[in-house]
């Protein structure tokens, strides 16, 4: 970044990710999200559980700007409140150099591949976010052979999106993400749609990344695997926070949020 | 449409022609259609001699006359057009098998077949041999607005991926025994059509903020350079400039 404004780097007591009392209410009047409280410290992996029209989407997209509050320009309009801090940098829509290292530090994997993957080859793909950020030739190069090879995609590189598997293009997706070197990644319902076996390939390769993973989920034996700390957000309120196995193991909880378990799986049981 | 590799229009092997830079041969198929549409219509050895240079460069992408030949079916409809001609007008008139045609209608017809056919030939042997992507590259190193090849790029990516949604979404009209025979059955092909353009819509919201999310600011990043050498621009301008020697020749000869 060679803009006047440089972030403040971070600090290593920032948390990666400090949501405080965000509402949002959608132009047309419908209220997404009534004061939501989250911290999420470096390194953890924390599901996000809730049914549908909860407003996980919502405070995702929160999270890198694409939605906001109105931080600095006293909500006129953008029908909300509160803010949003990444690695203690605040999200502010009116600073764009701000902005560009907000993105670089949320990394949203979208549920669609589709509509993530959308340059002519998977190697150029991964390569775009990093061009974003002022990298060329070799570092470029060696960015997105890191990328790749962190979620074993490298010898697809120069094949085109739509000729790989469901399973691929996801992987592909989280790739182009980490290209980015991230603070938080952020996976928008990251199982849907793979078979068990990308399902666990998928979740091997979560786990050997050494970065903070928010994951929102209805896949909850997923959370489980991958998460040792869940929270539940109901109605554009966060509900519940706390370890995944006590929360999914709490039945009334849970059907008070429209939350359940695949049949035969018995949190308490499983390793 | 299945998810085939290659293109229809594209021959996957490899010849001198395949290797070319796309800039280079693009720039060649571009000025030789030039030569030979300004050519006057009534040089017939000019047109000779292009059709000689086309199957040169045919012999060389060693791409064969049956394959050109079944592709190039997609003139037919303006052929159509070119056949009514001598049958329309008035002037010198000729009789040919019974048939009274005016002169001005034949070269008019012949005009347009010869000049159509030969583009055409020309630019099947460019989509022959290179590919769709290449193309685009070739187009953006010519400077070819980015718009234009940003536009293009999109296409190329989300093409197949709306026509599958387009034929999963026949597959399930079909599946529910949908199988309209007459015109006013077609309504919920339409009914298909206008959701798919609504799908379409939605998707390129989601994609602009997957690409807005990876810092994207309204640039896409700049393809590599040209690695085309004097001698590739010397070996694809042999094309054109034989052409704009047939022209001049025929003109003054």
């Amino acid at each position: 970044m060679t803009t006047s404004s440089v972030p403040p780097p971070r600090k290593d007591e920032d948390p990666s990710l400090q949501v405080d009392g965000v509402h949002f209410a959608y132009p047309d009047g419908q209220v997404a999200l009534r004061g939501v409280n989250l911290a999420v410290g470096r390194g953890e992996r924390v599901a996000l559980l809730g049914p549908n029209g909860a407003g996980k989407t919502t405070l995702v997209l929160h999270l890198n700007g694409i939605l906001h509050s109105g931080v600095g320009h006293s909500g006129s309009g953008s029908g909300g409140a509160g803010t949003v801090a990444v690695g203690g940098l605040l999200v502010d829509p009116s600073d764009r150099a701000r902005l560009a290292e907000i993105r670089r530090r949320v990394g949203i994997v979208f549920q669609d591949p589709d509509d993530q993957l959308f340059m002519p080859t998977v190697a150029e793909d991964v390569a775009f976010g990093p061009t974003n950020l002022g990298l060329r030739g070799a570092a470029l190069f060696a960015r997105v052979d890191e990328a790749l090879a962190a979620v074993g995609m490298s010898e697809h590189r120069d094949r085109a999106p739509h000729h790989l598997s469901f399973g691929q293009r996801r992987r592909v997706a989280v790739a182009t993400v980490l290209a980015m070197r991230p603070e938080i990644l952020v996976l928008d319902e990251p199982s849907s749609n793979l078979d068990p076996a990308s399902r666990r390939e998928l979740a091997e390769i979560l786990l050997s990344l050494d970065v903070t993973v928010l994951m929102v989920t209805h896949d909850l034996p997923y959370a489980l695997q991958l998460c040792p700390r869940s929270v539940i957000l109901d109605q554009g309120e966060i509900v519940a926070d706390g370890e995944t196995r006590a929360l999914l193991a709490d039945a009334d909880l849970m059907a008070r949020h429209r939350l359940e378990l695949p049949f035969g799986f018995a949190p308490a049981a499983a390793y | 449409m299945a998810a085939g590799h290659a293109h229809a229009l594209h021959l996957d092997r490899d010849s001198p022609v395949h290797r070319m830079a796309p800039e280079v041969k693009i720039a060649a198929m571009v000025l030789f259609t030039i030569v030979v549409v300004v050519t006057p219509r009534e040089e017939f050895w000019a047109f000779a001699g292009y059709t000689v240079l086309i199957a040169i460069v045919a012999a060389f992408a060693r791409v064969r006359p049956g394959w050109l030949l079944k592709r190039s079916l997609i003139e037919v409809p303006f052929i159509i057009l070119a056949v009514v001609l001598p049958f329309m007008g008035d002037g010198q008139r000729v009789t040919w098998l019974g048939l009274s045609l005016t002169v001005e209608g034949l070269y008019g017809a012949w005009n347009i077949i010869i000049k159509g056919t030969l583009g055409v030939l020309a630019s099947l042997l460019l989509a022959a041999t290179t590919t769709t992507r290449d193309l685009i590259i070739g187009l953006d190193r010519l400077h070819c607005p980015q718009v234009i090849t940003q536009i293009a790029t999109f296409m190329l990516r989300y093409l197949e991926v709306i026509s599958g949604e387009a034929r999963r979404m026949r597959i399930a009209r079909v599946s529910r025994g949908y199988d309209p025979r007459f015109l006013w059955q077609v309504k919920a092909f339409a009914v298909g059509v206008g959701s798919l353009f609504l799908r379409a819509f939605e998707r390129g919201e989601r994609v602009y903020l997957a690409m807005v999310s990876r810092g994207y600011t309204g640039r896409l990043p700049a393809p590599a350079e040209s690695d085309a050498g004097v001698l590739q621009w010397s070996a694809a301008a042999l094309l054109p400039v034989a052409a704009a020697v047939i022209a001049v020749g025929t003109v003054l000869g």
